[in-house]
């Protein structure tokens, strides 16, 4: 066996859980799909107003893309926990911290990623002004791997738990609130006529924490619920 | 003589260590609620601009500082089971979190009934008190991961990791109030030159104190309580005159 880098590594398990969720498309579609469905539902319930719509734009898909990452994230490691992967991938002599952040990587690419693309059409729904989307979709870029990450933490707390389900929502969401803070204060900032660079800046920082940090910490979580 | 420090370490001795520390801690508790509390209500001047109002403040602020420090003890006890092993650290860290979120529900709860008269407004979504909100969820979070884990040794060290990740949150809260300006007043306790009568200051360090006790006697009654429902199959505990009756 040829020797595997760090990069090697990550690369294998993202290409892994690419192709999984590839035949499997439904999964990652129902996510994408509850995401436009949660934000239209807004409009008909609190009424058609432009203004009002153009101002909440911002907090409704936050909390939108908050909801939807959180319906993902029980999947993120309980398929590779049934059919005994994830036992398998502890007992590799390669790092277990590497192999998380791979299927966090993953999991952004199939959870985050498709909303912060089709997050423009939404806004455009909501009438929001061009600048204010640019926005929107950058802070959305930064945030939602902020979401992944704290989620793998909590996904991987709850492995195998029954009721794992809102459990995980129930840990992963108070700790997820400063990126909806600061993610729904960038794009209110624009929309004010304020610059969004300190919004931004933050949740940048809450990225690099976050990588830092929460690849570690859901391997020993892992390590925590397997033994 | 040779000391043992480890030997209150054993569930086994600290049963009984607890038992007996439990009174010494809840009758001053009691005490000292009363005392504070007749001070604050009676001897206390009234406030020159929040008037009657402000004498919520005796309870409020002695909560919020507990639910803050409760949380920091919390996961250090959480820690440590994580960390050495030490399974009454982590049967102190779940003794401790429903007085925590008692607390931080007291100090939200205060925080309203003071903030309708103040601010007009029962409830703002500002720094401190959407960050003392969090703190409750985090508490709430932490019973309920523990709660629903069945193997004692998995929950502790799920809920340990969880405590240790939430932690974070507490500086945030202390340190809102300055970092940003928002409704909720500035720190009135400071090391150097408070801005309070002499009597108010006593009312609050007595509760203050009187909360202390409370939270450590509560405690020890409850990790009593944890050990014997944890040892339950042991001799030690079948031995015992409370369980033989």
């Amino acid at each position: 066996m040829s020797r595997l880098t760090v990069f090697g590594l990550l690369g294998l398990v993202i290409r892994r859980d690419l192709l999984l969720a590839m035949r499997r498309r439904a999964d990652v579609l129902t996510t994408l799909i509850f995401f436009v469905m949660v934000v239209s539902l807004f409009p008909l319930g609190v009424g058609p107003e432009p203004d009002m719509l153009r101002k909440m734009a911002g907090g409704v898909l936050w909390v939108a893309a908050l909801l939807s990452s959180m319906l993902s994230l029980p999947r993120m490691f309980s398929a590779d926990h049934i059919d005994g992967t994830l036992e398998q991938m502890m007992l590799a002599p390669q790092s277990l911290t590497v192999m998380v952040l791979g299927k966090i990587v993953a999991h952004w690419m199939l959870s985050g990623l498709p909303l912060v693309l089709i997050a423009p059409v939404l806004g455009l729904q909501f009438d929001m002004p061009a600048d204010a989307i640019g926005v929107l979709m950058l802070a959305l870029l930064l945030g939602t791997p902020v979401l992944s990450m704290i989620g793998a933490v909590g996904a991987a707390l709850t492995l195998g738990l029954r009721g794992g389900g809102v459990l995980v929502s129930l840990l992963v969401l108070p700790l997820t609130i400063p990126v909806l803070i600061f993610g729904a204060g960038a794009v209110e900032a624009v929309s004010g006529g304020m610059d969004a660079a300190s919004n931004l800046s933050l949740l940048g920082a809450f990225l690099l924490f976050a990588l830092v940090f929460s690849p570690f910490v859901a391997a020993q979580a892992l390590r925590i619920s397997m033994e | 003589m040779a000391i043992n420090w480890f030997k209150y370490s054993a569930p086994s001795t600290f049963y009984g260590l607890a038992g007996k520390l439990t009174p010494w801690f809840a009758w001053p508790a009691a005490l000292l609620f009363a005392v504070g509390l007749y001070i604050g209500f009676f001897v206390a001047p009234t406030d020159a601009i929040q008037s009657e109002a402000y004498r919520i403040i005796f309870i409020h602020v002695p909560a919020s500082i507990l639910s803050m420090f409760l949380y920091l003890i919390m996961a250090g006890y959480a820690a440590l089971g994580l960390i050495f092993k030490t399974r009454l650290s982590s049967m102190m860290a779940s003794a401790l979190a429903p007085t925590g979120a008692l607390f931080a529900l007291i100090s939200l709860w205060t925080g309203a009934l003071w903030g309708k008269p103040m601010w007009g407004a029962w409830w703002v979504w500002d720094a401190r008190l959407t960050s003392e909100l969090i703190l409750l969820f985090l508490y709430l979070g932490f019973i309920a991961l523990q709660a629903s884990i069945e193997d004692p040794r998995r929950a502790d060290k799920a809920s340990a990791l969880l405590a240790i990740v939430g932690s974070v949150n507490v500086p945030i809260i202390y340190y809102s109030v300055q970092w940003w300006n928002t409704l909720h007043q500035g720190a009135t306790i400071k090391m150097t030159g408070t801005s309070m009568h002499v009597a108010m200051q006593q009312s609050m360090f007595t509760v203050l104190v009187a909360c202390w006790l409370y939270a450590i006697a509560m405690g020890l009654s409850r990790v009593r309580s944890i050990i014997l429902e944890r040892e339950a199959n042991t001799q030690w505990v079948k031995e015992l005159p409370e369980v033989k009756q």
